[in-house]
């Protein structure tokens, strides 16, 4: 449309304004810069998920922060740092980084697929404007006849696409080629494969699930939302993915790093191996078989992976009443809370006219501070203590609430033994028994089981999740390495030019056009026709 | 099974190598710094002696890469395993890949003038490794009992680097565009013009950069794959959102950002020079700052 015309057109037309502005924004959005700008920010927005707690990575960190700081952390939270990942403007941001992504990539793809079907561009009229330019002579007519069709077996030969342009006016022959079609194609499979990723941990995080559940030695669980301790669903998680299947703990062995030599202290007691014998069975069949879960290496079992993520000691104590009748029994876990394994358990003694409860610390191998408080010198069981304290009153669990089994909460409660009630502590050495304070019976340390933290987990996602990353990584590769370069070779009244232009980064395109000439104009052909 | 062995006297000798590589590193750099300036002077009969002060500042630097590479290896025999558990040992191999693959580039393009920068930089490395990083050979925890113990970080010493030539390139780039420097006056910066005049003229610069970046954005998104796949066995997860996850995905960013400015008019040249400077001193970051004072599943630094 003339220009002179448009300005007779009403300029504030809604209609067309909306739609002018939509197209601009819609311009906006798929241009580079602003894909630049979005990934930018995307770096940016990611960077207070390193520094605060997230729930998803830390919730205990969360909760510690909380209480570290309980006016500001409501204010955080508000604003979400405390889910970063899946805040409401970080996704703003990977929204229109993935929108600004399609608009730009569907386009090239269309715009790429006619390009595959189209002859290489016609020769430019001036050659000698592109980066790489050099000239050569031919003397022999026999040269100058063969040399287009020696050009194009040549290029042919490099694997170049070749249109062969006639003769026209003042203007010779010349050979127009490409080649490297395959950078743009790895770059709009990148692209793509990032779309890819993205839907593939989308749809795999809604149908996944991850169990946790603590077993001692001996112990079983039954693969049913009972059977664990936590659970963290997908949003389209359905109970009926839960193959049934059963799990025991038979053994849990643990290596320590011994130093022979005692030249080497500072990593004596490092662990080297963790290893969890188990036995499973499958509820279809009944079949049982056992295997091992060591740390790197999951168990797979249909439709989940069973991780061992952590482990500690369980010991097995016995409570009787003041008639030795039994009023607790059994290995309890302990969460170890160093890295030679002190380690804190809860017992809570409910079966009983006043329930009480015992924080109690164990030390695999005992020793004594200088302020004369307890420590584990070594993670294995060398010399195992039981230490207590006793607390009576109201444990809080008649109220119905599920309750940690690793904390007791001494709000409503009474210690009648340690601290500063006026009762030592009790010391347990195993095989021990020792009197409870207030007549309330006896405590044994029976024996000592292990236990281990289990993690199962099914993510349908992962492995499309991987396909697509590696489809990213073999597309980002060829575009970046695979040179996109345009090739032309035109006769001259006395010998032909080549021409050479990159899209791109090209290393080696000077170099491209000195071997074309070479081939074409062979040394000895130059000296043949300077005789 | 407890068949690890650990050899504490040969990690000492390793020790003492990698601090003998130091002091060769250290003869490299005043070499190479000297000869900088004598490049730079305005004598004709000065300059024309520096080459064969170049020459001596490589094969000072090549016997220094050596004697670095014996280091790492018998750290890694003491160990019995691979010598890249720790900071110490990341940063006494991952300093040895780049001088490393630095020689290697010498013979292909000429980049001998950033000579000075690679010197300085292992020698700061070496320098912080062994003062402050250092700690006894130790055996592996179970979660790094993996072969990508090997591949992963292997791969992820290689991108980081790429990504330090190609910052070592582009701060040439962004001293040589630099207004200040075109303009100042003072003796100091005039110095600084006539050396930054030795080096490739800016396009060249930027070019280089660029080459050495894309390697490196090739090799970290493989680091990133390899990554979640291992985490994916490990912590029964392929990406949590981990603070060492997050500065992985922080870098691939700045760097697929550094990539797109190449290709938008306006952003090539001074940004994306800046965006490669960016990127590498997020590496650092991720590297120190991030392994020694953030908390998160990566803390493999080994100390207290």
């Amino acid at each position: 449309m003339p220009s002179s015309q448009l300005s007779n057109e009403p300029v504030n037309s809604p209609e067309i304004g909306i739609k002018g502005w939509l197209r601009w924004t819609w311009r906006q959005l798929t241009s580079m810069r602003t894909a630049l700008i979005l990934l930018l920010l995307l770096a940016a927005a990611a960077v207070p998920g390193s520094v605060f707690p997230q729930r998803s990575a830390d919730p205990n960190g969360v909760t510690a922060y909380f209480d570290a700081n309980p006016t500001l952390a409501p204010i955080l939270d508000k604003i979400q740092l405390f889910d970063v990942y899946t805040s409401a403007w970080f996704s703003a941001i990977y929204i229109l980084l993935f929108t600004s992504l399609i608009g730009c990539v569907l386009p090239r793809t269309a715009a790429h697929a006619r390009a595959l079907r189209l002859p290489p561009v016609a020769t430019p009229k001036n050659l000698k404007r592109m980066p790489a330019y050099k000239s050569a002579s031919l003397t022999t007519k026999k040269s100058q006849d063969a040399l287009l069709a020696n050009a194009e077996a040549l290029l042919k030969k490099q694997r170049y696409r070749v249109a062969i342009e006639a003769a026209s006016g003042k203007t010779g022959g010349s050979v127009s080629a490409e080649r490297g079609y395959l950078r743009e194609t790895g770059n709009l499979i990148f692209h793509l494969s990032l779309m890819g990723v993205l839907i593939a941990v989308g749809i795999g995080g809604g149908l996944s699930y991850s169990g946790q559940r603590v077993l001692v030695e001996g112990e079983s669980f039954v693969n049913n939302l009972a059977g664990y301790d936590s659970f963290s669903p997908g949003t389209f998680f359905n109970e009926s993915q839960l193959v049934p299947f059963s799990v025991r703990l038979d053994k849990f062995e643990v290596d320590f790093y011994r130093d022979k030599t005692l030249k080497n202290q500072a990593n004596a007691g490092t662990p080297t191996d963790f290893r969890a014998f188990v036995t499973t069975t499958l509820g279809a069949t009944g079949k049982s078989t056992t295997g091992l879960i060591r740390v790197n290496e999951p168990l797979a079992m249909p439709n989940a992976n069973i991780y061992l993520t952590g482990n500690g000691y369980a010991p097995s104590i016995t409570i009787r009443d003041k008639q030795g009748q039994v009023v607790y029994s059994g290995a309890t876990a302990f969460l170890p809370q160093d890295k030679n394994y002190t380690s804190l358990g809860v017992i809570k003694v409910t079966d009983v006219p006043k329930q009480y409860g015992i924080i109690s610390f164990f030390y695999p191998t005992v020793g004594t501070l200088d302020s004369g408080a307890l420590t584990s010198l070594y993670p294995d069981a060398a010399i195992p203590l039981l230490s207590m304290n006793v607390y009576q009153g109201d444990l809080g669990i008649n109220g119905g609430q599920p309750k940690n089994v690793f904390a007791l909460d001494i709000k409503n409660m009474k210690q009648i033994a340690g601290g500063k009630s006026g009762v030592k502590g009790l010391r347990l050495q195993l095989g021990e028994t020792v009197k409870l304070p207030n007549e309330l019976g006896t405590v044994t340390f029976d024996g000592l089981k292990r236990f281990a933290s289990l993690d199962v987990d099914y993510n349908p996602g992962g492995v499309w999740v991987l396909v697509f990353a590696l489809l990213a990584l073999a597309g980002v590769a060829t575009s970046l390495l695979v040179p996109r370069r345009r090739v032309w070779i035109r006769q001259t009244e006395t010998g032909f030019e080549v021409a050479a232009l990159a899209r791109g980064d090209d290393p080696v395109l000077e170099k491209v056009v000195a071997e074309i000439v070479s081939e074409l104009a062979p040394k000895k052909i130059k000296k043949e026709s300077d005789e | 099974m407890n068949s690890i062995s650990l050899n504490a006297d040969l990690a000492a000798i390793s020790r003492l190598v990698v601090e003998g590589a130091m002091l060769v590193y250290t003869f490299a750099f005043l070499t190479f710094a000297y000869h900088l300036s004598q490049l730079a002077s305005t004598k004709k009969a000065v300059r024309a002696g520096a080459t064969k002060l170049e020459r001596v500042g490589i094969i000072l630097l090549a016997v220094a890469a050596a004697i670095h590479g014996v280091g790492v290896v018998l750290r890694g025999i003491s160990a019995s395993r691979v010598p890249w558990a720790n900071m110490y040992e990341f940063s006494i191999a991952g300093s040895f890949v780049v001088v490393t693959i630095f020689l290697f580039a010498l013979t292909i393009k000429d980049i001998r003038l950033i000579a000075t920068f690679v010197a300085g930089f292992n020698l700061l490395i070496l320098g912080t490794a062994d003062t402050i990083f250092y700690v006894d050979v130790k055996s592996l925890m179970p979660a790094l009992q993996s072969y990508w113990l090997v591949i992963h970080v292997m791969v992820a010493v290689l991108a980081t680097a790429f990504f330090n030539i190609a910052a070592a390139l582009s701060i040439a780039y962004i001293f040589k565009t630099a207004k200040w420097v075109k303009a100042s006056k003072l003796k100091l910066v005039d110095l600084m013009r006539r050396i930054l005049a030795l080096f490739p003229n800016e396009e060249k610069l930027e070019r280089l950069s660029y080459r050495f970046n894309i390697i490196g954005f090739i090799l970290w998104t493989f680091t990133l794959i390899a990554g979640a796949i291992w985490a994916e066995r490990a912590w029964h997860r392929y990406w949590g959102w981990d603070t060492k996850e997050v500065w992985t995905f922080i870098i691939w960013t700045i760097y697929a950002g550094y990539l797109h400015a190449n290709a938008t008019r306006g952003w090539n040249g001074k940004r994306s020079a800046w965006l490669a400077v960016v990127g590498f001193v997020a590496i650092l970051f991720n590297f120190t700052v991030v392994n020694l004072f953030f908390k998160g599943l990566h803390v493999y630094s080994g100390l207290k």
